[in-house]
């Protein structure tokens, strides 16, 4: 291989640009449900109901303690079932991403749940005793003063978490799923040309991934003054 | 009858006993003043009489109600007790104005105008009207607890709680604070105060009481207090903080 040929790079684009739509909605939705489910973790963590913390302390350990990839697998061999034998869905090629999504939600929801239960910890005891001293119930106190203090105190972490994930959805292609990776691996196979696409696709990684770090380098500054 | 009533109470930290068998009480309009050594308890008696912390023994009524019942709804309890804490604990994601209204909509269900003009009513009457729209972190220390009293008092409380307001804050701002509380003790609001402020407690204090190793070692009027504190350790303890 003494030169790069990248001419099959422009044709690719449209293939690419879908791979890059797969990556971005398992990012988005595994972001989402995440941080919702996280947050309800982290909250039954901190709670003082021991059986309810233990449970949470337990999902959060097992899921952080199997690889990603043995997870998405897991979940692609169950969802499928579960999935025709209580809805009645037929096998698809969409059922794929619908059980890489369930894999990244409750994957990432681990790794919030930690996150965000520091992000409460964070929050001064006092404020607490001030909330609960104008009347304001346990469920009020979290949302209206426990957990935007604490969310404003991790934006920085939860972005992070955010770009490591956005770079691990390309895991999906060990069931088959053409995210962006996947789709660049699949045109560089087909072209020949394995090398460049795979040159160009980590270029596409960096230049996201290193624009978005420096994003929350940003606002780190901003926040910490 | 007593707004607080506080009978054999007794507290545990695990196998520490913070409070011992302490009694007291607060009858309407009276000002009671809570001092002691650091550790001796007064934060953690004040804390109870909200319910901020859990008591083992005893049992203490506000207004009528116990706290203990477990037809007791704490919450609503609190939000007819102010309380006004040493950090001032502002939210300091919250402006001024939101800070003063957040409770009286969220708890009290008031209408936003209502509590807008309650809460700014009681920021002119603490003298920073002109503040209302400023985060806690712009203001001084003095000014965040003017603002934090404000706030307990825009929820319309039938008494007050202070657990060491002045004692974080630069010295010259203690005195903007004490005036305000100065103001509320004459215009007769119930109020049960911790603080070595022994100017505010001779100029509006009804009784004086002193805490040593969790017990309430004196109970006495101003006058008796400052005249003849009983007990050796209030005696030992006032010669001290009055020398300053
Ligand atoms: N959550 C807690 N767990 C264990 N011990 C505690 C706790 N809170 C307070 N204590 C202990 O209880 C004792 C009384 O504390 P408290 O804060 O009521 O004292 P204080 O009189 O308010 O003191 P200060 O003047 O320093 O504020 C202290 O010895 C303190 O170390
Ligand atoms: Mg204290």
């Amino acid at each position: 291989m003494d030169t790069f040929d990248w001419t099959s790079i422009p044709g690719a684009l449209p293939i690419l640009a879908d791979g890059m739509l797969i990556t971005l909605e398992i990012t988005a939705t595994a972001m989402l449900v995440g941080i919702l489910w996280g947050t309800v973790l982290a909250l039954a963590r901190l709670s003082g109901n021991r059986p309810l913390a233990w449970l949470a302390a337990a999902y959060v350990n097992l899921f952080r303690a199997v690889p990603l990839v043995m997870v998405i697998l897991w979940f692609y061999l169950i969802v499928p079932t579960l999935l025709q034998r209580w809805l009645g869905v037929s096998q698809s090629s969409d059922i794929r991403m619908i059980s890489a999504l369930v894999a990244f939600a409750l994957f990432e929801s681990a790794y919030y749940a930690e996150i965000i239960r520091a992000g409460v910890q964070s929050v001064p005891k006092g404020q607490v005793d001030a909330a609960f001293a104008l009347g304001m119930p346990y469920p009020l106190t979290m949302r209206l003063v426990v957990l935007p203090q604490a969310f404003r105190n991790m934006l920085p972490l939860l972005l992070t978490q955010a770009i490591i994930l956005f770079q691990d959805t390309s895991l999906v292609y060990v069931i088959g799923l053409a995210d962006f990776f996947g789709a660049a691996y699949k045109v560089g196979d087909r072209d020949g040309r394995l090398v460049e696409l795979l040159l160009f696709a980590g270029a596409v990684y960096f230049i996201l991934c290193f624009g978005a770090s420096l994003l929350v380098r940003q606002l780190q500054k901003k926040y910490s003054t | 009858m007593s707004m607080i009533q506080i009978e054999n109470v007794s507290k545990w930290y695990g196998d520490f006993q913070v409070l011992t068998d302490c009694g007291t009480h607060v009858n309407a309009g009276e000002v009671v003043v809570v001092c002691g050594p650091s550790g001796s308890g007064k934060s953690t008696l004040i804390r109870c009489v909200n319910g901020l912390e859990a008591i083992q023994q005893g049992r203490i009524v506000v207004n009528g109600t116990a706290l203990a019942e477990p037809t007791t709804n704490l919450s609503k309890l609190r939000a007819q007790v102010g309380m006004v804490f040493q950090n001032f604990e502002l939210f300091p994601h919250m402006s001024v104005t939101d800070n003063l209204t957040i409770a009286q909509v969220k708890v009290l269900g008031r209408s936003t105008e209502e509590a807008l003009a309650r809460g700014l009513t009681m920021l002119d009457r603490v003298g920073l009207k002109a503040q209302a729209t400023k985060f806690p972190g712009a203001l001084s220390g003095g000014q965040q607890q003017r603002v934090a009293i404000a706030r307990a008092l825009a929820m319309d409380p039938i008494c007050m709680l202070f657990d060491e307001p002045t004692s974080a804050l630069d010295p010259e701002m203690v005195n903007e604070v004490l005036d305000v509380m100065v103001e509320l003790a004459t215009e007769g609001m119930t109020m049960m105060c911790v603080t070595h402020e022994m100017g505010f407690a001779r100029k509006v204090a009804d009784r004086v009481i002193f805490m040593d190793h969790g017990r309430i070692v004196e109970d006495a009027s101003k006058d008796d207090f400052f005249g003849t504190p009983r007990a050796e350790r209030a005696q030992l303890f006032l010669s001290k903080i009055l020398q300053h």
